[in-house]
């Protein structure tokens, strides 16, 4: 009878891979946004706060208007703002941008959980996803490809920034920026406008993926809604070497590694949960690892960046 | 941010002035990060009041509770001391390997770890060994975990080109992991029921209260370790090296100064810190290690570390501003009906403002005795 | 009114119930001018936030409960660690709004933090939700008080064996300890009560609030063919709609979540904290000593099930009634032996049966057979 219904040792594989594509979504958004900021010279740490606050205006918003579409908008709109506060500040001289990130973090979390409160009770409508596993009979594999808009946009969004980072004239203009403060002064650029919209274009990222994690999955609105994913795609960004690409696999592989902990369960793998739960980090850990040296580690770092030097 | 500033026009008379200048110059200099810190916190304070006014409550009655909760009575200050001890002794693991330019962001880990390792160490010698033993042994044990947990970071930084930010965030959620799985398993004792524990130091293994006060000996080791991370940084070669390697690691490394030693040994003693930390918490406060070790001390020693611009003395007046505000959160709950998040808006407003004012450093002519004329002393500043 | 309806046996006992309410109220219209003298300050603190749609909202609604009671300043603080902030958060109630009676209704309060203020302030009184009292051990001024919900949940693991087609069924846990573990068993009792062949799938999160991980473990388990799923985690809010978006059914806990999934809840196991905290309330203010151990389960009126929801079937709602109103008589045993755990080994003997008030229970350590996972 059971045979029927569950699928066994199967659901761990199918588990990560539905894991990956249900989990990463707000770090491919986060780091994504991050690698923009960080690729024009400029640390933004306090993006957790900025996702946060876009979890809460997303959903405020959505339960408000009626339309979740409406919230992540709304969510871009406000994590702009908060990019712009960041950018703003960080242009006096002898700020630190490490330092006003962590205080911004701790400025949107308040200030999301001050604000939200009135919408942890009503029910937002979600965002829609796309049922992209019609030919499989199994409800589980429907359900893992039950697909969200935002994920495919991430995806899309990873490539266009890879190619637009080597091909376009605002990808140069921000790799020289971000080299070199100096040299694109020489250029006629100003770098303090440059990261400016940069931060900017980096909190409203940001800020969608606050939106998914309140309006699609879990699809709810709490002050527990992130565990840290918004500090922990700012990591991301670095160990993928700020390629958008990176960012988009790296996204992936924490978030299928993070779904091993509850599929291996479901199995019946019990013992030492703690330690599966761990996958994450200590798979990213052993990457870095590996695929660091001394020698050339700030490959494809840019060269103004604080946190590199 | 005119206090100290009149000091120098109070001396007309040349004579007198230029037997003071020295004083005055001394004092000028120290008066800028208080004159700029305070003028921050008023600026602060004032952008708060305006979002207090918005939700409609008035900031005169949540100053007031501020002090009162904060600062206003021994109780109250021995409350604000109290949530400041964890925080002197999680901004140092952050302060001092930034003295190197590193930004270590997992001292939190480095807390539960040393918490857990302190609690193991002294399980088998409770009962047996006098309390004057045990408890420098939890000291050393929750010591030497930090250390070896933050200086990892340092080595894979060093030896493997490893970025240690990310490094050791990664490494504070492996630990909070570990920490999990040994209260609850191997570690836990099976009394501890629907709180796993490991089991629980006797009351006279604990470490009291400062004499007089209501407040844990955390605070004393914190104070003393933030003093002797000052005097290594200022007054030791090694902490002068770490200057000039945090400066331009190549032009150390040609100086022939030891780098990695210097970078391993500068993480391990941030990383000790934590993991003393998390010690002081078992053994003071929660007389065994559980889960509530990963209370985020070591992430708000990050902000206080910042706040302090990783100069281990201004640690001390950080923490306990915000241990204060923190103390009087509560109060502003009860009496306001503000929720709880209003104290870390007041938070976050009060430290962007105070790190947006470090711009201002060197700005102005009056702390700035190199730009003073010989003969006369303009008060304005520049 | 009654009479002209048909007399089943719900109503009867919310009949019964309101009853029992009216006359407990009565002797408090003659205290209440003795109480207006005597002002009572009680504080609260909760480890989370008090709208959490689950445990802190639960004893929030219970402090909301005695707002409403004259003489009674209610103080309240959320978010608070289980740390030296909490045992500060509990002197700052007592020294700054005179606060005599105080509630910490987290577990982790108790032992140091609730027990060192006790003995620092002996004219406080202290009462705590779910911890162990032990008279001699712990101060006379301090006491536990919890609810026997294992029962609801047993009730919901009825409502759930009749629902389940897969004849599996899932719980998203926390952590393995004593409280959480006596739920999970008690719900795969109550469906093995229907039928012998369900079992139940646990997975445990590790945390007590932890968004993302309840919603994966809960697509895990149903991607496994379970197809009720219920939960012991602070805020089951993600669980619920999780759940109920795949489609399983589900069991709520701690607080009334049906507005979430009207649909697919069947019914709930919750807190009734605000009887509890005024029957303290009445005591402190008639000057009487509070209890130092107070337990109650459904007929105490300390625990009550949610309004059964449309999957609930009409054979379901039969048993379940029944159910609950022998544990409304007293006389039910969730745990009665033989009952074996899931190594194999003896958990209850035959010749056991331990009634709900049974000290064991509350340090139970196994996971009963048909429960598919382990306590470490």
């Amino acid at each position: 009878m059971m045979e029927e219904t569950g699928i066994g040792i199967w659901g761990v594989p199918l588990a990560i891979f539905a894991g990956a594509i249900r989990v990463s979504t707000p770090f491919i958004f986060v780091s994504l946004g991050e690698s923009i900021t960080e690729r024009s010279g400029r640390i933004n740490l306090g993006l957790e706060g900025t996702l946060v606050f876009g979890a809460m205006t997303a959903y405020a918003i959505a339960v408000m208007s009626n339309s979740p579409w409406l919230g992540v908008l709304a969510a871009m709109a406000t994590g702009a703002v908060f990019g712009l506060i960041h950018g703003w500040i960080c242009k006096f001289p002898k700020v630190n941008d490490i330092a006003i990130g962590i205080a911004m973090m701790q400025f949107g979390l308040g200030l999301a959980f001050f604000l939200g409160k009135p919408f942890i009770q009503p029910v937002a409508p979600h965002l829609p996803s796309i049922p992209l596993g019609g030919w499989s009979d199994l409800p589980q594999i429907q359900s893992a490809l039950n697909i969200n808009v935002l994920f495919i946009i991430g995806a899309l969004l990873s490539v266009a920034l890879w190619w637009a980072f080597k091909n376009t004239r605002v990808g140069l203009i921000l790799r020289v920026v971000g080299d070199s403060s100096d040299a694109a002064r020489a250029m006629g650029l100003n770098p303090d406008s440059v990261r400016l919209l940069a931060t900017a274009v980096g909190g409203s990222l940001a800020a969608v993926g606050g939106a998914y994690l309140s309006l699609f999955y879990p699809g709810s609105w709490n002050e527990g809604i992130s565990s840290g994913q918004g500090l922990m795609a700012v990591a991301l960004v670095i160990f993928a070497r700020w390629n958008p690409i990176g960012c988009f696999l790296a996204a992936l592989l924490f978030g299928g590694a993070g779904a091993l902990g509850p599929a291996l369960q479901s199995v019946g793998v019990t013992q030492g949960y703690y330690l599966f739960y761990a996958a994450p980090y200590v798979l990213t850990l052993v990457i870095l690892v590996a695929t660091s040296s001394p020698t050339r580690s700030l490959a494809g770092a840019p060269g103004a960046l604080s946190i590199t030097k | 941010m005119t206090i100290e500033v009149n000091t120098p026009t109070l001396s007309p008379l040349s004579a007198d002035a230029r037997s003071l200048r020295p004083l005055l110059e001394w004092l000028a200099r120290r008066a800028e990060p208080v004159a700029i810190s305070l003028g921050a916190i008023l600026a602060g304070l004032a952008l708060f009041s305006i979002f207090i006014v918005v939700v409609g409550k008035s900031p005169v009655d949540l100053f007031k509770l501020m002090y009162t909760g904060g600062f206003g009575s021994w109780f109250s200050i021995q409350n604000s001391l109290s949530r400041a001890a964890p925080l002197l002794l999680t901004a140092l693991c952050v302060a001092l390997p930034a003295r190197l330019g590193l930004v270590i962001i997992g001292g939190e880990g480095a807390v539960v770890l040393g918490g857990v390792a302190a609690a193991a160490a002294a399980l088998p010698l409770v009962g047996s060994v006098s309390p004057i033993i045990v408890l420098p042994v939890m000291a050393i044990a929750g010591m030497i975990m930090g250390g070896l947990w933050i200086g990892l970071s340092g080595f894979l930084r060093h030896y493997r080109g490893v970025n240690e930010t990310i490094a050791s965030l990664l490494l504070a959620y492996i630990a909070i992991a570990l920490m999990n799985h040994f209260i609850e398993g191997p570690l836990r004792d099976p009394a501890s029921l629907n709180k796993p524990s490991t089991a629980p130091l006797p009351s006279d293994y604990m470490l009291g209260n400062i004499p007089g006060m209501d407040v844990n000996w955390g605070l004393a080791i914190g104070v003393v370790a933030c003093i002797v991370s000052w005097i290594l940084i200022e007054a030791t070669s090694f902490g002068f090296a770490a200057r000039i390697a945090g400066g331009n690691v190549r032009a150390a490394q040609i100086q022939g100064l030891p780098v990695g030693r210097l970078i391993v040994g500068f993480t391990a003693l941030a990383g000790s810190f934590a993991g003393l930390a998390g010690m002081i918490e078992v053994a003071a406060v929660q007389g065994s290690a559980n889960a509530s070790l990963a209370a985020g001390y070591g992430y708000t020693g990050i902000l206080v570390a910042f706040l302090a611009r990783h100069n281990p003395l201004a640690i001390i007046p950080v923490a306990i501003l915000l241990g204060g505000i923190d103390a009087s959160g509560g109060l502003i709950q009860r009496r306001m009906g503000l929720p709880d998040a209003t104290v870390l808006v007041l938070q976050g407003t009060l430290f962007v403002v105070i790190l947006l004012c470090e711009t201002f450093y060197g700005r102005f002519k009056i702390f700035n005795p190199d730009l003073w004329k010989r003969p006369a002393l303009s008060g304005r500043t520049a | 009114m009654t009479k002209l309806l048909p007399m089943n046996r719900r109503n009867f006992l919310k009949s019964t119930a309101t009853g029992a309410a009216a006359i407990g109220f009565a002797p408090s219209l003659f205290s209440t001018s003795a109480a207006a003298q005597t002002a009572l300050t009680v504080g609260f603190i909760y480890v989370g936030p008090k709208d959490d749609y689950g445990y802190n909202q639960a004893h929030a609604e219970g402090a909301a409960v005695i707002k409403a009671m004259s003489g009674v300043t209610v103080v309240e603080e959320e978010n608070v660690p289980e740390t030296v902030d909490v045992q500060k958060t509990m002197e700052s109630m007592i020294n700054l709004d005179g606060a005599t009676l105080v509630f910490p209704t987290s577990f982790g309060y108790f032992d140091p933090h609730m027990l060192a203020m006790a003995e620092k302030y002996p004219d406080v009184q202290f009462r705590h939700c779910g911890g162990l009292w032990q008279e001699g051990k712990n101060p006379m001024n301090t006491g536990s008080y919890f609810g026997y919900i294992g029962q609801g949940q047993y009730l919901n693991g009825i409502a759930a064996g009749y629902a389940s087609k897969s004849k599996k069924i899932g719980f998203v846990a926390a952590k393995p300890i004593p409280q959480v573990l006596q739920n999970i068993n008690s719900f795969l009792l109550g469906a093995r009560s229907v039928d012998p062949a369900i079992t139940c799938q646990v997975i445990f999160t590790g945390e007590w609030s932890l968004a993302v991980k309840e919603a994966e473990a809960t697509n895990a388990l149903i991607d496994q063919g379970a197809d009720v799923i219920t939960c012991h985690v602070d805020s089951p809010k993600v669980v619920v709609e999780t759940a109920a978006g795949r489609g399983a059914f589900v069991c709520g806990y701690h607080a009334n979540q049906s507005p979430l999934a009207p649909e697919k809840y069947l019914t709930g196991a919750e807190w009734a904290w605000g009887n509890v905290y005024t029957d303290f309330v009445k005591k402190a203010q008639a000057g009487e000593k509070l209890g130092n151990f107070v337990r109650g389960g459904l007929k105490d009126g300390f625990v009550k099930m949610s309004p059964l929801g449309p999957g609930v079937s009409a054979e379901a709602r039969t048993k379940f009634d029944t159910t609950l109103a022998e544990m409304m008589k007293g006389s039910f045993s969730v745990f009665k032996g033989p009952i074996k755990d899931n190594k194999g080994g003896d958990a209850v003997t035959a010749d056991q049966t331990l009634a709900e008030d049974a000290i064991e229970l509350e340090s139970m350590a196994y996971l009963v057979e048909g429960v598919v996972g382990s306590t470490s």
